[in-house]
Parts: C-alpha cells; sequence; structure tokens
C-alpha cells in the first residue's frame, strides 16, 4: 500500500476513537442527570466532579484527535 | 501535506505570521516579531483590563457592570475555597487570571471579523489558544506554581503526595511511580486539553464554510441540498463552541484549584 493511503486510513481509523469519546461525555453527563433528578439538592455540589468527569473523558477523545492530525500533518 | 487551489485548507487559519513589518527583529540570535498571535493575546489582556476597570467601581448598589464583574469574581472565588478551602484565598487572583484571560482569548477567536475581507484582506480572527505553545506555558504557569507552593509548605514531605494513606508497603514502589507519573502529565493533559479543544472546533467550522461556499457556487440545486443544511449546523456548531469555550476555560480553571489543593493540604 502506498504511504500516503496509509496514512489517511490511519487517520480515519483514529476518528473512531472521537466517536467513543462522544459516548464516554454522553454517560457523564446522562449518569449526572440521572442521579440529579432522584435527588436534586444534592446535584449542586456536585458540578465540580461532573466537570472532573467531563474533563478526563474529554482528554482521552481528543488524544484520537491529536492521533489523526499528527498522522495527517506531521507523519 | 499543501492543500492544491480550490480545495478547503482549514489549517490556514491557524497560520501564525508576524505583523507590522516586524517578520526580520531578533535578539539574540531569536525572532521576536510581534505576530497575529501576539496581537490576538494582547487584545484579550486588553477586552480582560477594561471588564475589571469598568466593573471595579465599588458602588454599594453595584450597575449592571460592576455585578457582571463581582459574579465572575465570585465564581471563581467560590470554586477556589470550595477546592482549597479557607486558605485557598491567596490563589484566587491566580485561577481567576487564568480563567479570564483563557475564556476571554476563546472567545475572540470566535469574532467573526471574516466578514469584513471585501474591505480589509485576509481579516480573521486568531484563536491564540489553539497553539500548543501558548497553552503549554499557561499550563506549566499553573504548574510550577502547584511545585512552588508544595515544595516551600512541605519540604521533601511533598513526597508524600505519591504514596496514598493505607497503601501496602509492598505496594508503595509501584504506587510511587505510577503515581508520580499521573502528576507529571498534569500540565501535558492540561495544555492539551484546551488546545484541541480549540483547534478541533475551529477545523469543524472552517469545513462547514468550505461546504457552504462551494455548494452555492456549484448552482441552485447544490446550493439548496448542501449549503443549507450545513449553514444551519454551522449556527448550531457555533453555539456549542460558545459553550466549549466557557467549558473550557472552567475546567482549566478548576483542576488548576484541584492540584493547588494537593500541593496545599497534601492528602
Amino acid at each position: 500500500m502506498d504511504a500516503e493511503a496509509a496514512k489517511l486510513i490511519g487517520a480515519g481509523l483514529a476518528a473512531i476513537g472521537v466517536g467513543l469519546a462522544a459516548l464516554g461525555v454522553g454517560n457523564v453527563f446522562g449518569s449526572f442527570l440521572e442521579s440529579a433528578l432522584r435527588n436534586p439538592a444534592a446535584a449542586d455540589g456536585q458540578q465540580g466532579r461532573l466537570f472532573i468527569g467531563f474533563a478526563a473523558a474529554e482528554l482521552l477523545g481528543l488524544l484520537a484527535f491529536v492521533v489523526a492530525m499528527i498522522l495527517l500533518f506531521v507523519a | 501535506m499543501a492543500a492544491e487551489p480550490g480545495k478547503i485548507d482549514p489549517m490556514h487559519q491557524f497560520m501564525v505570521e508576524p505583523l507590522f513589518g516586524t517578520g526580520g527583529l531578533q535578539v539574540g540570535g531569536y525572532n521576536i516579531a510581534f505576530t497575529n498571535s501576539a496581537l490576538w493575546m494582547v487584545l484579550s489582556l486588553f477586552v480582560l483590563w477594561v471588564f475589571m476597570l469598568g466593573g471595579m467601581k465599588r458602588q454599594l448598589v453595584p450597575g449592571r457592570w460592576q455585578a457582571a464583574a463581582e459574579s465572575v469574581v465570585g465564581f471563581v472565588n467560590s470554586m477556589v475555597s470550595t477546592s482549597i478551602g479557607p486558605e485557598g484565598r491567596r490563589f484566587v487572583p491566580l485561577v481567576f487570571t487564568l480563567f479570564m484571560f483563557i475564556i476571554i482569548a476563546n472567545l475572540m477567536g470566535m469574532v467573526p471579523i471574516g466578514i469584513l475581507t471585501p474591505v480589509w484582506h485576509g481579516a480573521h480572527a486568531f484563536t491564540a489558544t489553539s497553539h500548543f505553545t501558548v497553552t503549554g506555558v499557561l499550563a506549566v504557569l499553573s504548574f510550577a506554581t502547584v511545585l512552588i507552593v508544595g515544595f516551600s509548605r512541605h519540604g521533601f514531605h511533598f513526597f508524600s503526595l505519591f504514596v496514598p494513606h493505607g497503601t501496602p508497603v509492598i505496594m508503595i514502589p509501584l504506587m510511587f511511580v505510577i503515581e508520580l507519573f499521573s502528576f507529571l502529565v498534569r500540565p501535558f493533559s492540561l495544555a492539551l486539553r484546551l488546545f484541541v479543544a480549540m483547534t478541533a472546533g475551529h477545523i469543524l467550522l472552517k469545513v462547514l464554510g468550505g461546504f457552504v461556499i462551494k455548494g452555492i457556487s456549484a448552482g441552485v440545486g447544490y446550493g439548496l441540498l448542501v449549503s443549507l443544511p450545513s449553514f444551519v449546523l454551522m449556527i448550531g456548531i457555533s453555539a456549542l463552541e460558545l459553550l466549549v469555550c466557557a467549558i473550557q476555560a472552567y475546567v482549566f480553571a478548576l483542576l488548576t484549584s484541584l492540584y493547588l489543593n494537593d500541593a496545599v493540604n497534601l492528602h
């Protein structure tokens, strides 16, 4: 296979990771909302943890984006 | 990978170019050109300066501007004091500066001055936080503060941060290495998150913008089929990007105050 074609295919495969991070971020906010509706009084106190969980889930997806960009523009 | 003529080049917006003919300025062999990145950072600082100067009025009944400034300060203040505790008040200026600079630089990058292109060729907003050098310096600033505060308060006892309470003796070497690594990647994860979130959003907007332009120039049918949905999507993504701008600044400030909490209180 041509090296250029392999790079493009690799970048496309790396994009799958971004979609998986979407599942993670959705899970973070979904679970938060689920439990916040059960006990709305405790919800405000957990907002910091909500965003820490969001940041961690998002970062791992952004790493997939970085891999795609490195394949396209650096490698 | 250079774009061929007539193709969408979504990376062009991240080009750092010297402005006002300062491209050749050198000090000690290093180029110190005043770039568009520097210009937008100075503009962000100017906006922050005006915002705070207009807000710090000390009136008993605050006007709108003072109320806005006070609510932002109160927001950062409560975030820092809930994560660090009463000792955290000393770090409010640092976290506030980081938060405000990042959120203003993010939002300034979203200003659509590109529509001025007919009268001002090449006009486009530059997102200073979409470059790893800029976010890296911000992250090093927050990480260096953690190190300085930690070592000056606790001395070498600061290393007990890497051995959580109740760790079995056999596990201590392994836990130490793992915790040390998770501590050392913090500045990278801080910088990388902000830079990639900004870059990805702007690339997405430019790709959609390319769809709109190419659809319109391909004819009425393609315009209705491609350009209109793309344009509607662009408006939605722009709103999402405004949210991301605020969330990323918030996450940066929140993680900085959590890391400072480690340095101040250990575990």
